[in-house]
């Protein structure tokens, strides 16, 4: 076998094999720390051994049986050192043999675990990445443009909560999946969005956080496939990130969506996504619960994907999705976006009225400024759509989007 | 008010039958407070809280319960029939001290 192909073959384990091993072995071992770094060893030595020995016929069963090996004698190294660990407890297996069934799998016990309820929202975003992406605490901090410390902090202190206060690390139960599964989704699209649009720093886009969310998002698909939330996330990120290739111009500057080339899409994605929003709705159809707020960002991205050119683009069903949408979560963010729709429908006017009533809640957001100063300009109102351009401009994190934004401003006649 | 004792009440005893109860108390207001700091050579005896805050500690439950999620729900009960916030806390345990010398 060639090096090229052991290489690949320990990306490819490591990408599909490292959640199910730490959750493996955090199950049998009770203990976070003992499960990643033993994990960590055995993708060590397999790095080490492979290329020599060739990969395994099962490669994932020799990470766990390596990895399991490892955290025996690290138990064993540390038990002969303090007393206080019940070394025998831990070295035999009596844990059930696997289960059958998708909510039993281990990694579905890992997303529950690095996302419940007690752990700060933070935390389990770092955790999240940590335990069920594999990313390394630098990959993190480099993401999140904090210091390697800072989030190294949070994943020791989160792990030091999940054991001092027991969180428990179990399979969740239905009642769990429909009280917390919000507050999973809501930190794989928070990981997603800030791929997509970074808040800060020099990359416009991190596709690495991106690929990670929707890797993220594919593993819960696995896991839950009937809950139609976990499918409205997971094709609302794939019909997202299909249109990135067309997302920034060669200069790094924004290519907002109408002015797109439709043709550098991403065709597979698209098709992926749509098939996806197919499914949900048929299933609601079907008499299913009606279609939450991921089902139905995904529906607007549909509708946006499936026109041929943005002229042609239905945007009267786009503001009846948000109409939908509003009613399940009127956020002013929603009511702003619902704005942009309306002014395609209804003309410019009447969505600056809207977007007017959103000031309060919205001024400090780079977004409301833009969208404002893009109606004022469609209505022949240069000077105030200078302003607006300037807040917009001050209050933008993302390089590409300032760089678009200052253009918009210095085309203003006048 | 009352119906809140009440409440109050039936939790506790629902918390004994299924054997969570541990300890029940509640507290006499903030106002009839005195801190004690013997750190020094002579006590000194302050009167009121210790914290001057907002929110005083009411009362609480000491429970046996075998994880926290089972903690928060039966937290979320009695925060229902108190009528007020419930922060859980777990007790320090052999091990978690031992962590504490160690780190």
């Amino acid at each position: 076998m060639t090096d090229r192909a052991v290489e690949e073959a320990i990306t490819r384990a490591h990408r599909e094999e490292w959640a199910r091993v730490v959750g493996r072995l955090a199950r049998r071992f009770g203990d976070l720390d003992i499960a990643e770094e033993a994990t960590a060893e055995a993708f060590v030595a397999a790095v080490e051994r492979w290329p020599r020995d060739g990969v395994p016929p099962n490669p994932g069963g020799w990470l766990v049986t390596t990895a399991t090996r490892k955290a025996i004698d690290r138990i064993r190294r540390e038990s002969q050192r303090d007393a206080r660990h019940q070394a025998a407890r831990m070295l035999s297996d009596d844990t059930p043999p696997d289960p059958t069934g998708p909510v039993q799998d281990d990694r579905l016990r890992l997303v529950f675990t690095c996302c419940h309820p007690a752990l700060g929202v933070q935390a389990r975003v770092a955790l999240t990445l940590r335990l069920l992406g594999g990313l390394t605490v630098a990959e993190i901090a480099h993401a999140y443009l904090v210091r390697e410390s800072t989030i190294a902090q949070r994943i020791t202190r989160a792990k030091a909560k999940i054991s001092a206060a027991h969180i428990p690390y179990r399979v969740p139960s239905a009642d769990d999946i429909r009280e917390r599964l919000a507050g999973v989704l809501a930190v794989v699209f928070l990981v997603f969005n800030e791929g997509y649009l970074a808040s800060g720093g020099d990359d416009p886009v991190r596709v690495d956080l991106t690929d990670e969310a929707i890797r993220l998002g594919r593993l819960l698909r696995t896991l839950l496939p009937d809950d139609g939330e976990v499918t409205g996330l997971l094709a609302l990120m794939l019909l997202i990130d299909a249109r990135r290739r067309a997302r920034l111009s060669r200069t790094g500057e924004l290519v907002t969506l109408d002015e797109q080339d439709r043709g550098a899409w991403d065709r597979a994605l698209l098709a992926e996504g749509h098939a996806l929003v197919r499914e949900r709705i048929a299933a609601v159809a079907a008499g299913g619960e009606p279609a939450g707020r991921y089902q139905l960002l995904a529906a607007i991205n549909a509708v946006h994907t499936a026109a041929p050119s943005a002229r042609d683009t239905e945007w009267s069903q786009i503001v009846a999705l948000y109409d939908r949408l509003a009613m399940l979560d009127p956020a002013p963010i929603v009511r702003l976006n619902r704005a942009v729709a309306v002014a395609e429908v209804d003309g410019p006017s009447v969505a600056l009225a809207e977007v007017d009533r959103l000031t309060a809640a919205l001024d400090g957001y780079h977004a409301f400024h833009a969208t404002r100063a893009d109606l004022l300009r469609r209505l022949g109102r240069s000077g105030e759509s200078r302003a607006a351009y300037d807040r917009a401009i001050a209050l933008a994190g993302n390089p590409a989007e300032r760089t678009y934004l200052t253009r918009r401003r210095d085309q203003l006649a006048g | 008010m009352l119906q809140a004792f009440a409440d109050t009440g039936a939790f506790n005893d629902k918390l004994e039958r299924e054997g969570h109860l541990v300890f029940a108390g509640g507290l006499a207001p903030a106002t009839t407070a005195t801190t004690v700091d013997g750190r020094g050579g002579t006590p000194v005896f302050t009167d009121g809280p210790y914290l001057e805050t907002k929110e005083y500690l009411g009362g609480f439950w000491i429970i046996e319960a075998p994880d926290l999620d089972q903690a928060l729900a039966l937290a979320a009960e009695g925060s229902r029939a108190c009528r007020g916030t419930v922060e859980v806390r777990p007790f320090q345990t052999e091990e978690s001290f031992q962590d504490l010398l160690t780190t």
